[in-house]
């Protein structure tokens, strides 16, 4: 298993052939308290840093990007009625979709923890 | 407060009406009707007046307080002119549409002309549509305008240029249009970087946007160049007029170049906000682009009369339902002939005096990103009292309970912790003194004590809402609480 | 002459402010424009006192001031307005002031928008309203970008008995959006919900249609939003709101998404504007309601207060991604209807709209009664109808209007074959003598 992440600030959990994805603690303090998540279906195929999904806070509309192609198997419903689940745990609790990944050569346009961290400095 | 709804008990009636003096005419079908009767508030009419009357002493508004917002005008609202908007509430718009119904309007209409023919003549422009709605509205028509221009020349344009420091109701009338937007950074002289914007230009870009004064209150002397540039590659450039109250009879957009243009009746014009509307933004265009304005237009016919051109194969079509706004028209044209040319000029020269004023009184104490003379607003950044951890925010809270209704904050985009000062021409310098002082201890008060301002505003009927709350458990109607 | 430019400081005061600014006149601030960019020409006409500029307005507005009795609507409606509406509308504190973005010092414009949202949905049966848009057309074309952005297709389905302006309007806003558009026209007056029902399919994204419809006839729309369901569509309705104290609500009908025009709630006609519109719908629905809304909130204090909220779909945050690009909404218009509403209240507003239908049937019967004319809507109408009349129905209207009647909006412009054809208007304010004035008249026009 390992967690690789994306320049948008959206981070994925590779087990096998599934990916669990969600976003940042730097992109939440981005975005403040978040009112909303626009959940995607189950089914809807993306490619690789293709729109998701959208997220809202009170002074923010984004969307999130998938950091790999796949086909979404499954969402965190939690967040339709629960959306500061992500404000209160980001990284595992509050993760978005899982997705069955069609393109694992993706993976090197993404980043390991250390050199996502070390971007995120960068920024700043 | 209680609610118009809390305050209901079933019986109470206002408004009484005449009986009839016709016979019953029966009843709807049951599938036809509606089964219970509308749950509207049940009040008389003390009770009624009691509560919109104790409604309205909750809002701060010009007539009340310094209200500086910077891209709003927040300027005097003459009243001759409500009164004089009043004498047209009878005229009903089908009567114009009538046949031989034009002669019993003329009134209305020379008036719609006259306006039309009066804007054109302050920003440069040929001909002038009244109907577009408000500003956004005024905007989206000009793009519309644009688009069919190309389209009649064969053309398919993919991009719209603006500056990032433009109003986001540009990029989102653009993309409302199916345009790509591309976006220019703005360079430390404080206008659209010129290098950046001629690399980008190229023959899909359909026109470039441009706040002229822009939105920092800065007049760019390369417009003309950016005109040029743009219609050398075959782009149209649109004015968005929100700051005309800087420049009128100091600059003309028509004569810099710009193509197509809208004006903001309520900012520049004088119109009353209403909290939020009704407005009006009327279109100016050059020549060229006259064959695609909107229909029906006002004309005059070679008798002198006022008539209506109510079809035009190439018009983009129709923006409202009749001619626009026309309330808020006949208010600015009553305002437009009140003032008159001189009273114009003095405006726009009051209105920068009065911001360059505010700007060389406070820079001492807040950032001042571009330090540079401003037009009709300015804008400073709160990045000093950051340090302290106040937010541009906070400033604005305090504002409130000194009396004042906040500048605009957060806007533009490109500064960080924006606070732009828009006073206007009819603030007395003893009424900008006291803002100042204001906004001095603000800023002192961020160092020393910064809780005081972290805790305001206390002096109003609530303090800080919770607008993640309003967000996340939504509750837009009193009938039925949305959250889940 | 004395000024009239509102600006209050003295010559004196300008100076100390330009020795503050270390300007050395006015004009060195305009230096930044440069020579060439100055105004070619600047011919405004002098400007004028408070006394003769009313006097200038008074001519114009006088200019005809025969006084025509009105049968006439076409979507703006003359209605008594409560003196109370100016009364309260006309209060600086609303009317002078802005968006409500600080919202501790604006709970009067944002409550009153939250009362004004509630009384919409308490019209129209539906459960979440915004607060406000510019007018009936452009809620109508918004209600059906809407539709595109819910459903995610790209077909509508418009009734061609829908209000013709309305109908043009839709088309210059959907001009520049991928969608097909089937419009269905009418059948000699009557909407054809049949053949509406036939053309929706799976990537239908709305049927769109308006009730009362432009030729005055109350139509049952439960087929139709069934239908649409049926195949996952939207049903947009477009109604009257004086209509609404007695006929059946859009929502009980079944539609998803409300629209229409407010002038004839407190509104004054105004030669057009400014009015409002407004547009309801499924709480759902709601993120994809364009445009402001207000919320109910609490403060720090656990007081009850009201914000702007759901501003991250705005303009002024998602940019190119907004699902308008509306900026202000017409607040005020908003309010006058709000308190004209609560004016009437529940009960009055039942008896108002049983006035307009009483007169109009009274009007209905005595018009049909002259000698070759007849009621085209083959069902009930509220206070419109359409005469179909023995010839040119535009040079009858024009030989009424010289005698000071606007007999109705004649259809020949609109819809081919109809040049014989009349909608008539008739509203509380019209006596039942001038009704029977209005027959005579036609009787006489027609056959003398």
């Amino acid at each position: 298993m390992e967690v690789l992440y994306t320049k948008e600030h959206e981070w994925i959990r590779i087990e096998g052939t599934i990916g669990t994805v969600g976003i940042t603690g730097y992109a939440v303090d981005q975005l403040g308290d978040i009112t909303f998540v626009e959940l995607p279906k189950t089914g809807k195929e993306v490619r690789q840093f293709e729109a998701l999904c959208g997220i809202e806070s009170v002074k923010a509309a984004s969307d999130i990007y998938a950091p790999l192609g796949g086909r979404v198997i499954e969402v965190n419903d939690a967040l339709d009625e629960h959306p500061e689940i992500i404000n209160e745990d980001a990284e595992d609790d509050g993760w978005i979709a899982r997705i069955e990944i069609t393109d694992p050569k993706g993976m090197e346009k993404l980043m390991s923890r250390r050199d996502y961290e070390e971007y995120v400095r960068g920024l700043e | 407060m209680e609610l118009i709804f809390e305050k209901s008990v079933a019986g109470r009636r206002g408004v009484s009406f005449p009986s009839s003096d016709v016979p019953r005419a029966g009843d709807l079908p049951e599938n036809l009707r509606r089964t219970e009767a509308a749950p509207l508030p049940e009040v008389g009419e003390p009770e009624l007046v009691r509560h919109f009357t104790n409604l309205s002493r909750r809002n701060f508004s010009v007539d009340t307080n310094f209200y500086p917002l910077g891209s709003c005008t927040m300027k005097y609202n003459p009243k001759a002119m409500e009164k004089a908007a009043g004498l047209f509430g009878g005229f009903h718009p089908m009567t114009a549409q009538l046949p031989g119904g034009e002669r019993f309007v003329q009134g209305p209409l020379r008036l719609i002309y006259e306006l039309g023919r009066l804007l054109a003549e302050i920003t440069g422009m040929d001909e002038v549509t009244s109907q577009p709605l408000a500003g956004a509205h005024g905007e989206m028509t000009g793009l519309m305008i644009i688009h069919a221009w190309h389209e009649s020349r064969g053309r398919r344009k993919r991009y719209i240029v603006v500056p990032d420091s433009s109003h986001g109701t540009n990029p989102a009338s653009a993309a409302m249009m199916g345009y790509e937007i591309v976006t220019i950074p703005t360079a430390p002289y404080g206008d659209m970087d010129l290098d950046l914007f001629r690399k980008a230009m190229n023959d899909e870009v359909a026109a470039v946007m441009m706040t002229c004064p822009n939105t920092l209150g800065l007049f760019n002397p390369h417009v003309g160049e950016i005109c040029e540039i743009a219609h050398e590659n075959d782009a149209l450039v649109y004015c968005d007029g929100a700051n005309m109250n800087a420049i009128m009879g100091k600059g003309r957009p028509g004569d810099m170049g710009f193509d197509v243009i809208h004006v903001n009746l309520h900012k520049t014009f004088a119109t009353p906000h209403g909290g939020g509307g009704p407005g009006a933004g009327p279109v100016g265009v050059k020549k060229h682009l006259a064959p695609f304005l909107p229909v029906p237009r006002v004309v005059m016919n070679s008798d002198g009369s006022y008539g209506l051109e109510r079809e035009n194969p190439q018009s983009i079509g129709r923006m409202a339902g009749f001619f626009g706004n026309f309330g808020i028209l006949a208010r600015a044209y009553a305002y437009i002939n009140m003032l008159g040319r001189e009273g114009l000029i003095r405006v726009s020269e009051q209105a920068v005096i009065n911001a360059n004023y505010i700007m060389a009184r406070l820079k001492g104490y807040y950032d001042l990103p571009y330090d540079m003379p401003c037009m009709h607003e300015c804008v400073f950044s709160a990045s000093r009292q950051l340090k302290h951890g106040v937010h541009a925010l906070d400033i604005a809270k305090f504002l409130i309970d000194k009396g004042f209704h906040p500048p605009t904050v957060y806007f533009p985009l490109i500064v960080k912790d924006a606070i732009m000062i828009e006073p206007t021409e009819t603030e007395s310098k003893a009424t900008l003194d006291a803002f100042i002082s204001a906004m001095i201890e603000a800023a002192e008060l961020a160092e020393k004590n910064p809780e005081v301002l972290h805790r305001a505003p206390v002096t109003m009927p609530v303090s800080r809402l919770d607008e993640v709350r309003a967000a996340r458990e939504i509750n837009v109607c009193h009938l039925r609480s949305l959250s889940s | 002459m004395s000024r009239a430019d509102f600006c209050p400081n003295t010559p004196d005061e300008i100076r100390e402010m330009l020795a503050a600014i270390g300007a050395r006149s006015v004009e060195e601030l305009f230096d930044v424009i440069p020579s060439g960019l100055r105004p070619r020409s600047f011919e405004l006409p002098d400007g004028m006192s408070e006394f003769e500029l009313l006097r200038k307005m008074e001519e114009l507005a006088g200019e005809n001031d025969r006084r025509i009795t009105g049968f006439i609507g076409g979507g703006f409606y003359d209605h008594h307005i409560p003196v109370v509406v100016d009364h309260l509308a006309g209060r600086a504190e609303f009317y002078t002031s802005y968006t409500p973005y600080q919202a501790e010092c604006s709970q009067g414009t944002l409550q009153a928008l939250y009362e004004y949202q509630t009384a919409i949905c308490a019209l129209t049966g539906m459960e979440a309203s915004n607060a406000s848009l510019y007018d009936g057309g452009t809620a109508l074309a918004e209600g059906a970008l809407m539709a595109l952005r819910v459903t995610g297709r790209n077909r509508l389905v418009i009734d061609g008995a829908i209000n013709p302006f309305y109908r043009r309007i839709l088309r210059t806003y959907l001009a520049s959006v991928d969608v097909l558009v089937e419009e269905v026209p009418p059948v000699s007056g009557v909407a054809d919900r049949e053949a509406m029902a036939a053309l929706i399919d799976d990537e239908t994204a709305a049927v769109i249609t308006q009730n009362p419809d432009f030729f005055g006839s109350i139509g049952d729309l439960t087929g139709i939003a069934g239908e649409a369901h049926a195949k996952g569509a939207l049903l947009v309705v477009s109604v009257y709101p004086v209509s609404l104290g007695m006929v059946k609500t859009p929502g009980e009908m079944g539609a998803d998404i409300v629209t229409g025009d407010g002038q004839s709630l407190g509104n004054p006609l105004n030669f057009g504007g400014p009015t409002f519109g407004f547009i309801a719908a499924r709480k759902q629905h709601i993120r994809n309601l364009p445009g402001r809304i207000v919320g109910e909130t609490v403060d720090r204090n656990g007081r009850r207060g009201f914000v702007l909220t759901l501003q991250a779909r705005e303009q002024h945050i998602k940019r190119h991604k907004a699902t308008s690009n509306i900026c202000s909404n017409q607040s005020l218009c908003a309010l006058r209807g709000l308190i004209f509403l609560c004016a009437v209240g529940r009960e009055g507003l039942a008896e108002l709209a049983g006035l307009n239908f009483d007169k109009a049937g009274y009007a209905r019967q005595a018009l049909g009664a002259v000698k070759g004319v007849s009621v085209l809507n083959g069902g009930p109408t509220f206070n419109e109808f359409t005469l179909a009349l023995p010839g040119d129905a535009g040079k009858v209207v024009g030989k009424l209007l010289v005698r000071g009647i606007a007999a109705g909006v004649p259809l020949g412009a609109f819809y081919p074959g109809m040049e014989h054809c009349l909608v008539v208007t008739v509203t509380e304010k019209r006596a039942r003598a001038e009704i029977d004035a209005f027959a005579a008249g036609l009787e006489e026009a027609l056959w003398s």
